[in-house]
């Protein structure tokens, strides 16, 4: 398999400073990585280690202070407004709140059509939009029927997260972000976010990089691990070989830091 | 929508606002239709008339006359014709001229009466007397000449041929005409100011000019601050820089001396009441330019704008759909303090004379301004400046209150 592997998105000294003199933040300093088609990556860290602005540089919203972000192995060019909406076909996003991912003055059905526009199907007659409208919501368990003329706050946080995931599913892109995707949504919906998520991938054939401060989820998904430290890079490979055996400090306080279930669990409080 | 306008009618403030300031439109837009008098109108001949009913006296004597038999008539009819001042003023005469003040009971008519004619001589030169005393005792003294009489009065007629007046009817003291059959009565709630001109009906076109003021000019400033505010919050880098640039230059001028440095460049011509609500507005987007741009700046890096780039939309767009109905609500709120702020700016410009051209249209700052000018204010002659002020007052409270409620319904952390 490691023969074949194509580079989707690889950086080289990719740095992301913030704020000038005394009040200097170095958000991402100074990395390199390569993300492999078909994998699913996953870049852990505590907050304020630099994960979300490596993120938003890799979706192009912001660009880097120094270094080259690279897609499918040649330099990435945002230059113009075209280029942006170019690359953001390959490459979507689904944010850590969903609260406030969504615009609260549209309707949901403007979500999703803006979707079918940007792949090319503005054109479409109106209920073959409806189709695959009522297609994206089935894979999530939602009824387009029951959404449409409603408002993305109307609905609860794991059905807006479950929203998100169509958006994902109409878009079809090569590259999906997912910015602590299940954090702020309760246990129950979780699985059934990163499920989904999971059957979206394997449905489009396209590579999911999560973005997480838990570890445990991390493995539970992902084949590539990477550990990020204070903007930095601190340990990276297989999620096997980082999590069962860690090397860095750090990283074993991460794995540390997650609750076991089967172990000192006392039964005498509940 | 249907329920923010729920919160908005609840809130107690704005429906008080509201109420104050749909009732000054309301007479604004109805009172022309009542009374169509043009505003600048001269018909008083004479400065500063009081308010009241002026009943034509012509017209009076042609009137059908009733008679009324009411006792306290001719008290009324002294006590209108002399009053307390100038019962005092007789007794400073009399004693004056000699006559011990112990003899002297000013509260006695007919004594009073009596003393002064038998000792009142207009030639005599009290010492001390100034020229305009001696004028007021003459006055005075015609004045109250006939006081007790009790004689009809005599309408006579000059016959066209001998030139002599012949008697044609006697009017006597007793006699009523019904103000309804009288010809011609007019009302002057407010008086006249000093050209002569119906204080009322040029204050209600007044206002109606200085609220459309008020409203071209916080349209454009709100407009002009708007699309600087969003341009300079969203793009950011250069293009925030420079819009910046200008808006701190703005800034350190104060507006109101560029308004008028401006407004003087133009020329009284030139000056018409849309004019100076351009100029206005062109002076004060300032405010507005930065507050959006500060709000849009906190909004720019929000997910909901994020995911909104990521679906491939233009700058314009995201402006417009995913930011712009952000700080709607701001917006209005800055509107109604930009046209509140609108009508006292030209007020103020005309309070110094360089509002638009007094020929066109009365606006609130040129009816204070011509007050002023003519001594309204020393001259105690109230109607001519104390409606405009409570106009402008009422305007400005009305405005403020609306803003404050929709404030606390659109920042829940500021309701009661």
């Amino acid at each position: 398999m490691a023969a074949e592997r194509k580079l989707c998105l690889s950086g080289k000294g990719v740095t992301k400073v913030f704020g000038l003199g005394r009040n200097k933040t170095v958000a991402v300093d100074n990395v390199d990585f390569n993300f492999y088609e078909g994998e699913v990556i996953s870049l852990v860290g505590e907050s304020g280690s630099g994960k979300t602005t490596l993120a938003k540089m890799l979706l192009g919203l912001i660009n880097p202070t120094e270094g080259e972000i690279y897609f499918q192995g040649e330099k990435r060019d945002l230059s113009s407004h075209r280029k942006k909406k170019e690359y953001w076909k390959s490459i979507q996003a689904i944010f850590q709140d969903p609260f406030s991912s969504f615009n609260i003055f549209n309707k949901i059905d403007t979500v999703l059509l803006d979707c079918i526009r940007m792949r090319g199907g503005g054109g479409l007659p109106y209920e073959q939009k409806v189709a695959m409208m009522t297609e994206a919501c089935s894979f999530v368990n939602l009824k387009f029927a029951e959404l449409t003329n409603k408002y993305p706050f109307e609905l609860s946080g794991g059905q807006q997260q479950r929203l998100m995931i169509a958006r994902i599913f109409l878009l079809k892109p090569k590259i999906l972000l997912a910015d602590e995707p299940t954090s702020m949504i309760d246990a129950c919906s979780r699985a059934t976010i990163l499920d989904m998520l999971m059957q979206l991938r394997d449905e489009i054939g396209m590579t999911p990089i999560f973005i997480t401060h838990d570890i445990g989820l991390a493995y539970y998904v992902s084949d590539t691990v990477y550990i990020m430290e204070k903007g930095k890079f601190v340990e990276s490979g297989s999620a096997d070989e980082v999590i069962l055996r860690p090397k860095g400090a750090y990283t074993k306080r991460l794995i540390n830091d997650v609750p076991k279930i089967y172990e000192e669990w006392d039964l005498s409080t509940v | 929508m249907k329920h923010l306008l729920q919160q908005i009618s609840r809130s107690g403030k704005f429906v008080a606002g509201f109420s104050i300031f749909a009732t000054i439109l309301l007479i604004v837009l109805i009172y022309p239709l009542v009374v169509p008098d043009p505003p600048l109108e001269i018909i008083g001949q004479g400065t500063f008339f009081e308010p009241g009913i002026y009943v034509n006296v012509y017209d009076s004597i042609s009137a059908p006359h009733y008679t009324l038999n009411l006792d306290e008539a001719a008290e009324q009819r002294i006590a209108s014709r002399f009053k307390a001042e100038d019962r005092e003023a007789m007794r400073g005469w009399l004693v004056g001229s000699g006559m011990p003040e112990s003899e002297i009971d000013i509260a006695n008519t007919a004594q009073l009466l009596d003393q002064w004619f038998a000792n009142f001589d207009p030639t005599t030169r009290l010492p001390g007397m100034t020229n305009a005393d001696r004028n007021y005792y003459i006055r005075l003294n015609n004045s109250i000449q006939g006081l007790l009489s009790t004689e009809a009065a005599v309408i006579a007629q000059m016959n066209a041929e001998t030139a002599v007046l012949e008697e044609t009817g006697t009017v006597p003291q007793t006699a009523y005409v019904n103000v309804n059959q009288v010809a011609n009565v007019r009302v002057l709630p407010l008086g006249t100011d000093n050209f002569g001109r119906d204080v009322l009906t040029q204050l209600v076109r007044a206002t109606g000019v200085s609220l459309q003021i008020g409203f071209v000019a916080g349209i454009i400033a709100t407009v002009i601050g708007l699309a600087l505010g969003l341009v300079s919050g969203y793009v950011g880098g250069l293009v925030d820089d420079v819009i910046m640039f200008i808006t701190n230059l703005f800034i350190v001028i104060p507006s109101f001396v560029l308004l008028i440095l401006i407004s003087f460049s133009i020329g009284q011509e030139q000056r018409g009441a849309i004019t100076i609500a351009v100029v206005i507005g062109f002076t004060s987007w300032v405010w507005t330019a930065r507050a959006v741009r500060s709000q849009v700046i906190s909004l720019r890096n929000r997910d909901h704008v994020n995911l909104s780039k990521l679906s491939g939309h233009s700058i314009a767009h995201i402006i417009i759909r995913d930011i712009l109905p952000y700080i709607a609500s701001y917006v209005i709120m800055a509107l109604i303090l930009q046209i509140s702020s609108g009508i006292l700016a030209e007020a103020g410009l005309s309070i110094l004379g360089l509002g638009p051209k007094t020929t066109d249209v009365p606006t609130l700052g040129l009816m204070m301004n011509w007050a002023m000018i003519y001594q309204a204010h020393i001259l105690g002659k109230w109607w001519a400046y104390f409606p405009i002020i409570v106009t402008i007052a009422l305007i400005a409270f009305s405005m403020n209150l609306m803003n404050t409620g929709l404030d606390q319904v659109f920042n829940p952390a500021l309701r009661d």
